[in-house]
């Protein structure tokens, strides 16, 4: 049987040396084919002895399998091989741009707007809006400022004509829901205010407020320095930021307060941007005056309230480091993109 | 208002230093705005005298002084044009010392020279550098000169709210000082003087209600070159005031000191009595500045017989005022009401000291006190012989003192803390009101009245806040308001705002924000159907109507991006427009349209450059696919449909109407390019608005059962006329096919090789699909043959093959 040794051996060989398809084929021809040499050896079986026979058979089919075995496995090696390589070819620069990946952004003051509505929401405030063309009541009258008040040259307005005006503040927002319910409410007012002011580095002729009114049975001004600190400290992610209350007047609240925090840019250790007092003023606020109530129809005696006033355009400064308001409207590309 | 620090402290002297005072004030609510040294830091220079003055030998400019400093004569070289022998000058001697200075022994030009005389720049005083600082004639010589001038002192500036007029004084300031550091307030000067003729001049107030007291004191024999004292002048100085004369000076001392303004009459101009009314409209008067008024109709006057001689609590007029040559002089002090004196300055273009004043309101019961006050200081500077001090009063018309009630009970409720009753009557006390404390239906009641200096205090919640204010706003407790856990509505049917700008941002808008008031020319142009409501007091006119369009201000922000080489632009903004309801004659509220808006702008490259990018120029379909993917967020986006429809500011054969029930909501297109030439713009622009309203339902989804069988998808081309519109097929063939048809696909447009040219060939793509079984190829052929000849009919199309 040297000879079946020697043809498994040289099969064994000519599999592993196969380089492709087509050369294992033909090593599968010349072993295993009709005319193959294992098949020859299976052919001359008949020479043997009867007895010897089935041992010589089945050797030779075992030989065979073997062939058999190691084609399939070189068969599966190489399809291997040249699916790598075909994919290896398939290689590209990952690090190309991929397609049409532009966004746009939002506006910074709508950014901090938004926040500053979330925050509110969150704790069951409303969010309401009214119109920017108002009428003398709303925007002065009704908050406690009568004609020629010493207060309403604090709000240089723009007049349509005697009666009709563009809204100073977000405050007539409130005398409107005030006059259609009854507290308890809760509602932040968002929107366009005017003053004419001419554009410069801290002034707009046209910029944002947010403003806040809770009304209900036993609101004090314990609830209204608990709100106010609770949300600049979320505001400006900051726990222990100091905030301090500070007598002021507005005609519509009293008592009336303004409220500072402790610089967010120095920490209060003084620099340019709070002027080197360590203190940034962020917010009117204070107690709604009792006849400001009675004005829409609430009874000052079984409801107390508060409301406070903020500036998002100045948040939006003082959060991203604006240093001039007037990039706000010159909605240069460049100022925008960097809001994304 | 600024005020020396010193001068304050004359009365009441905290231990606090000059920070710890001011950030007392503003924690007070008196808001300190800054404050700063009178002086600059120096040392060594006291009051000198020259002695004689002569020429430099070698320098035309300079001079050779013996200056004495009260010791020792010494020789100093100076260039100053007034330097001359007799006159007192700051002295800085050698080793005198400046911020960046120091004196030392020199030559100058060959001259010795031992110090320097000076002028008020170099000693910070001011900036006045024309010569030397001439120091009064009694000047004791060899003082230093920090000492005899008090620059030991700060000029702080108050930024007062308008409720605190009490304190637009001395008399003010200090009480406030006194009241937070719990100390007693050195009493201010003001006794009767005794006259010493009788001459007067008659006061009729004819108008009482607008003044109802009116004090007068003749003081005859004044010497107008009387010079008033250093001290005098230092303070006005130091309060931003001139000194003009001793008359203006003391009347502006005493409205510092005391807060009450006064007007001095040159008595002899004086004619018949002085009447208090309202003017008539158009009565003319010539004011003391010069400038001429005319007057409206509700302004009160000081008038004689030979008409108005001033605008009351405002200014004085010129044909009656103090001059040089003034003798004899009529002091007026009086109360005018605050009504009748605000807003009346302003209205004549105006702002004065005085009528700052009076329209926030003066003490009702301070004007005897600012006469004798005013008589004491001029009798002491200028000589002079007081008559007796007239008042002219009508009572029913002056103030009362008000008796306001004070509720314990109220206090806790306000300021959400029980303050001790003990501590509550100690407040009220220190703040010098007359407080008694008494049970009132069980209840803890203060009968409060209040000085007639704080006649703010008019009602409960004014003495809560001053309770407050001094108990110290930082003091009361803090506390998170307790609330009912209720939910808030939120209607699954309304579409938010954010999510539509959120959806833009996305496709690479940004948003900008643009003046609501815009250009009239610019927007006439766009949209010249709608009359513009008009500002009366725009700042200019770029910014003079109101928009009715979102559009001018956002082609004006795309121009200044354009031309700063951005190629590509896109930007959105929401916000609302404004127009008068047509057919009404006059503005008023009720007929102002005020309609939110969201609107868009877009020009250049369909995206960013880029290797992979599509680098092709936006056109209409750009624009309208990102209007649509807004739609879709309705859920709804069939109930939209666009229309071709002229619009004044797009291009006439590329604009469409945005319609829902028949209804305009919305407008796209590109902008005219005759428009876009004038703005100067070399590639095309695209527009979008839409009216807020119209697209924020949302429709809730309704699941419906998805078929089980397949689908089988059918494509054919059909060729119609070139104006057949997309709509318009489309429709046809929904109604031609059953409901087996469940998606209808436009997959190509071809215009061109092959095909007629006034004509176009659609590539359609048809999906049928039965709910409950499968289509056969019989059923869906016999769809399809209805289809085509329902396209042959309507617009004679032909399939192509």
């Amino acid at each position: 049987m040297s000879e079946l040794a020697d043809i498994l051996s040289s099969a064994r060989n000519a599999v592993a040396g196969a380089a492709d398809a087509a050369a294992l084929e033909d090593v599968r021809v010349k072993y295993l084919g009709k005319k193959g040499e294992l098949t020859g050896l299976l052919k001359s079986l008949g020479k043997l002895p009867a007895e010897e026979r089935p041992a010589a058979g089945a050797e030779i089919n075992k030989a065979k399998d073997i062939v058999q075995q190691e084609i399939a496995a070189r068969k599966d090696e190489l399809e291997q091989a040249s699916l790598g390589d075909r994919l290896k070819s398939e290689t590209i620069d990952v690090t190309l741009p991929g397609r049409n990946a532009d966004i746009g952004a939002l506006h910074p003051v709508t950014q901090v707007l938004r926040r500053m509505e979330d925050f509110f929401i969150g704790v069951g405030y409303e969010v309401v809006e009214g119109p920017e063309i108002e009428d003398d009541y709303h925007n002065f009258e009704a908050l406690n400022l009568p004609e020629h008040h010493p207060a309403r040259a604090m709000h240089d307005t723009f007049y349509f004509n005697p009666e009709i005006l563009l809204r100073t503040h977000t405050s007539p927002v409130q005398v409107r829901v005030m006059e259609s319910r009854q507290p308890p409410i809760r509602i932040v007012c968002p929107g366009r205010v005017y003053r004419v002011d001419p554009p410069d580095p801290s002034h707009l002729p046209m910029f944002h407020q947010l403003e806040g009114l809770v009304i209900d049975r036993n609101i004090s001004f314990a609830d209204l320095k608990g709100t106010v600190i609770e949300f600049l400290r979320v505001f400006f992610e900051k726990e222990d930021l100091e905030v301090r209350f500070r007598p002021s007047y507005f005609p519509f609240t009293e008592p009336s307060a303004e409220v500072d925090v402790q610089c967010v840019h120095c920490s209060g250790a003084g620099c340019r941007v709070c002027s080197h007092t360590g203190w940034l003023e962020v917010m009117g606020s204070g107690m709604v005056h009792p006849r400001v109530l009675q004005y829409s129809g609430i009874d000052p005696e079984e409801f107390t309230g508060f409301a406070f006033g903020m500036g998002p355009d100045r948040l939006a400064m003082l959060r991203y480091g604006v240093d001039d308001l007037r990039h706000y409207l010159d909605n240069d590309l460049r100022f925008l993109g960097q809001f994304k | 208002m600024k005020f020396s620090e010193q001068w304050l402290r004359e009365y009441v002297d905290p231990p606090l230093s000059t920070q710890e005072l001011v950030d007392q004030l503003t924690m007070a609510g008196l808001e300190v705005d800054g404050f700063e040294p009178v002086a600059a830091k120096f040392s060594d220079v006291i009051v000198g005298e020259i002695l004689s003055v002569e020429q430099h030998p070698d320098a035309d400019k300079l001079v050779v002084c013996t200056v004495s400093n009260g010791e020792e004569a010494l020789q100093v070289v100076c260039g100053a044009p007034n330097a001359r022998a007799g006159i007192k000058v700051p002295f800085a001697q050698v080793g005198a010392t400046f911020p960046d200075l120091k004196i030392k022994k020199a030559r100058l030009r060959g001259v010795e020279s031992n110090g320097m005389l000076c002028s008020e720049r170099e000693l910070g005083i001011s900036d006045s550098h024309e010569g030397l600082m001439e120091l009064p004639a009694d000047a004791p010589v060899g003082t230093n000169i920090i000492e005899y001038l008090h620059l030991q002192d700060a000029v702080i500036d108050l930024d007062l709210t308008p409720n605190r007029s009490d304190c637009l004084s001395m008399i003010g300031l200090a009480r406030e000082t006194g009241l937070m550091n719990g100390m007693d307030v050195k009493p201010f000067a003001g006794q009767p003087i005794e006259p010493t003729i009788e001459d007067s001049f008659p006061v009729e107030l004819v108008s009482a209600d607008g003044c109802p007291r009116f004090v007068g004191r003749v003081i005859r024999d004044i010497d107008q070159d009387a010079v008033s004292p250093l001290w005098m002048k230092e303070k006005l100085r130091r309060a931003g005031l001139r000194s003009i004369d001793p008359v203006v000076d003391v009347t502006n001392y005493v409205m510092l000191e005391l807060g009450q303004p006064l007007h001095a009459y040159d008595l002899a101009k004086l004619t018949g009595k002085i009447m208090v009314r309202f003017s008539a409209q158009g009565e003319k008067l010539t004011l003391l500045d010069g400038s001429e008024v005319e007057t409206h109709a509700d302004t009160l006057l000081i008038t004689d017989e030979s008409g108005p001689i001033g605008l009351a609590g405002v200014m004085g007029g010129l044909s009656t005022s103090v001059t040089a040559g003034t003798r004899d002089i009529f002091l007026e002090g009086a109360y005018f009401a605050p009504t009748a004196i605000a807003g009346r300055a302003r209205s004549y273009g105006m702002s004065t000291d005085a009528a700052h004043r009076f329209e926030r309101g003066v003490d009702w019961e301070g004007q005897v006190r600012a006469i004798e006050r005013a008589t004491e200081l001029l009798l002491a500077i200028a000589g002079g012989q007081p008559g007796p001090t007239i008042e002219t009063v009508d009572s029913h018309e002056l103030p009362t003192e008000q008796t306001v009630e004070l509720r314990a009970s109220r206090i806790t409720r306000m300021l959400g803390i029980e303050i001790d009753p003990v501590m509550v009557g100690d407040i009220l006390s220190r703040l010098g009101f007359h407080a008694m404390e008494m049970e009132e239906d069980d209840e803890l009641t203060w009968e409060v009245s209040a000085p007639s200096h704080r006649f703010d205090i008019q009602i409960e919640a004014d003495l809560v806040e001053e309770i407050s204010r001094v108990y110290g706003y930082n003091n009361l407790p803090v506390r998170t308001p307790e609330t009912r856990l209720s939910m808030a509505p939120r209607s699954e049917t309304q579409l938010s705002l954010n999510r539509l700008k959120d959806q833009l941002v996305a496709r690479g808008y940004f948003e900008a924000v643009t003046y609501s008031f815009v250009d009239a020319g610019l927007q006439g142009t766009l949209d010249p159907a709608q009359e513009p409501i008009s500002l009366a007091n725009p700042l200019s006119s770029e910014m003079s109507v109101m928009r009715t369009t979102i559009w001018a201000g956002l082609l004006n922000s795309l121009i200044y991006n354009v031309n700063r080489q951005q190629p590509r632009v896109r930007l959105f903004e929401s916000g609302l427009c404004f127009s008068q309801l047509p057919n009404q004659a006059a503005l008023q509220f009720d007929n102002i349209s005020q309609v939110k808006k969201l609107a868009g702008v877009s020009c250049g490259a369909r995206q960013g450059e880029n290797w992979a990018n599509d680098t092709q120029a936006i056109d209409f379909y750009d624009i309208k696919g990102d209007v649509e993917s807004l739609l879709a967020l309705t859920g709804d986006p069939a109930a939209f449909s666009f229309a071709a429809e002229s619009h004044s500011a797009l291009h006439p054969g590329q604009s469409a109407a945005i319609k829902k029930d028949g209804e305009v909501v919305g407008w796209l297109g590109r902008l005219d390019p005759r428009i876009q030439q004038t703005l100067d713009i070399r590639h095309p622009i695209y527009l979008f608005e839409l009216n807020i309203d119209s697209v924020i339902t949302k429709k809730v989804a309704q699941h419906a059962a998805m078929s089980r069988f397949p689908e089988v998808r059918r494509d054919i081309a059909v060729i119609v006329d070139e104006s057949v519109s997309a709509s318009a097929l489309f429709s046809c063939i929904e109604e031609a096919a059953d409901d087996t048809l469940q998606n209808l696909k436009l997959f190509d447009v071809y215009q061109g090789k092959g095909i007629d040219p006034n004509r176009k060939s659609l590539a359609l793509g048809l999906t049928f699909q039965h709910h409950s079984r499968t289509l056969t190829d019989d059923e869906i052929n016999s769809t399809m043959e209805s289809i085509v000849s329902s396209l042959v009919a309507s617009f004679g199309a032909s399939l192509r093959n």
